[in-house]
């Protein structure tokens, strides 16, 4: 039950885009088309549901403070949690390589379609903050978190999603020169923004 | 460069007073190049943490691009992602560190943001674009001068959003007393308002940097 709440606080009211500003250089970037967002949003949602479950367990049985007990009572004291960006990063951009190099040996189809972008997800800020955040908010077990990183996949999805259709139909209307492109994108992510606060209001 | 081999550069000529002064306006990079905005949105609540983000991201990359410059004939262009990440990543673990030290309250404040300084497009999109093929010393002032224009529109955005939505400056008050605070301005939706007007600002007077789709 617990997971299911995760999931759907992650999608709505702490939706990545809107509440947390997170992937915006690419959601901006690729979102002139549906199609291409489609595939841009499968892949964040794809890398993410792999690297932060990843990224959970490294940073329990590795990481934190007490972490190493496991091995043996004596590394009871350390605590690596300085490194947690370096060994994230590290984590990410190797599943990358990974995910890439199965995706096109097994889905050629698939590959088609996300192969561009994986490279580029490497450095999305959405899926290192997914893992930074998944640090700062304990999550009990991989249930939970695998439902976190699903959930905020989902809801980077859907906002890439939106906001490459209305782009789509912002080309019939009259728009000031000066704000044309990306002022008005800004300003549409706004109120997009905005609706989504409506969310907020919901106890889960 | 060419007759650099003839007359040594001076330590700071024309061309360098340019490496800092375009990326304020004309190649700004937050509203002209569209790089590192996640970050420069979510720390804009209040001036003091956008102030101490535009001083981390100004010294990480000024400091990456001075390391990878340094470096750039020697890295293998297959792996250089990953090198200029693990230079990255290892200079904000000591930003980091030294925010915890010296400004905690600044610090937890700025949660899992100066981390994201990793993934920060600016950074990544120096070290690619200038860093890779110059000399350390105009990288360095590429650095700066990309690091001070993405300042100026955090110190902006992050000026306006405290002044309207808590009536206060480096939480001083600065409003009147009968002042209620607009609660728009603190959240997320009017961050990326602002920028979007910024933009028009900017846009409307420099009419070359307009798109036509």
């Amino acid at each position: 039950m617990e997971a299911l709440n995760i999931f759907i606080k992650s999608i709505f009211i702490d939706n990545m885009i809107f509440a947390f500003f997170l992937g915006m250089c690419s959601y901006l970037a690729i979102s002139k088309t549906v199609k291409t967002s489609m595939g841009l949003g499968l892949a964040v949602t794809f890398v993410l549901v792999i690297t932060v479950p990843v990224n959970y367990l490294i940073d329990k049985y590795l990481l934190q403070a007490g972490a190493l007990s496991w091995i043996s009572e004596s590394f009871a004291n350390v605590d690596l949690s300085f490194l947690s960006f370096i060994i994230f990063i590290a984590v990410v951009a190797g599943i990358v390589q990974l995910v890439e190099m199965f995706v096109e040996r097994y889905s050629p189809s698939l590959y088609a379609q996300l192969g561009i972008f994986l490279p580029l997800i490497a450095v999305n800020c959405a899926i290192l903050g997914c893992s930074l955040f998944m640090q700062k908010r304990d999550y009990s077990n991989v249930g939970e978190v695998f439902s976190f990183a699903l959930g905020s996949g989902i809801g980077w999805l859907l906002a890439i999603i939106g906001i490459a259709a209305i782009r789509e139909r912002l080309k019939y209307s009259n728009i000031p020169p000066a704000l044309k492109g990306l002022g008005i994108a800004f300003i549409i992510t706004g109120l997009m923004a905005m609706a989504f606060q409506a969310f907020s209001g919901i106890k889960l | 460069m060419s007759n650099t081999e003839k007359q040594k550069d001076p330590l700071f000529g024309p061309r360098d007073m340019k490496l800092l002064k375009t990326p304020f306006s004309k190649e700004n990079p937050i509203i002209v190049q569209v790089l590192g905005i996640c970050s420069a949105l979510a720390v804009t609540v209040k001036l003091q943490p956008a102030v101490v983000m535009a001083i981390s991201v100004t010294v990480v990359v000024m400091m990456s691009n001075l390391i990878i410059s340094l470096m750039r004939n020697t890295i293998p262009p297959r792996i250089r992602i990953i090198v200029q990440l693990v230079v990255v990543s290892f200079l904000v673990i000591i930003v980091d560190q030294v925010l915890k030290a010296f400004a905690y309250d600044v610090s937890k404040q700025l949660s899992v943001y100066v981390g994201l300084i990793i993934t920060n497009c600016i950074v990544m999109g120096r070290l690619e674009a200038f860093a890779m093929s110059n000399k350390p010393w105009p990288s360095v002032l590429d650095g700066l001068g990309n690091g001070l224009g993405y300042g100026i529109i955090l110190i902006i955005v992050g000026f306006v959003r405290e002044l309207f939505g808590s009536g206060t400056l480096w939480d001083e008050r600065i409003m009147p007393e009968g002042y209620i605070p607009n609660g728009l301005m603190v959240m997320p939706a009017m961050a990326l308002i602002l920028l979007g007007i910024i933009i028009w600002i900017h846009r409307g007077r420099n009419k070359e940097l307009q798109e036509n789709e």
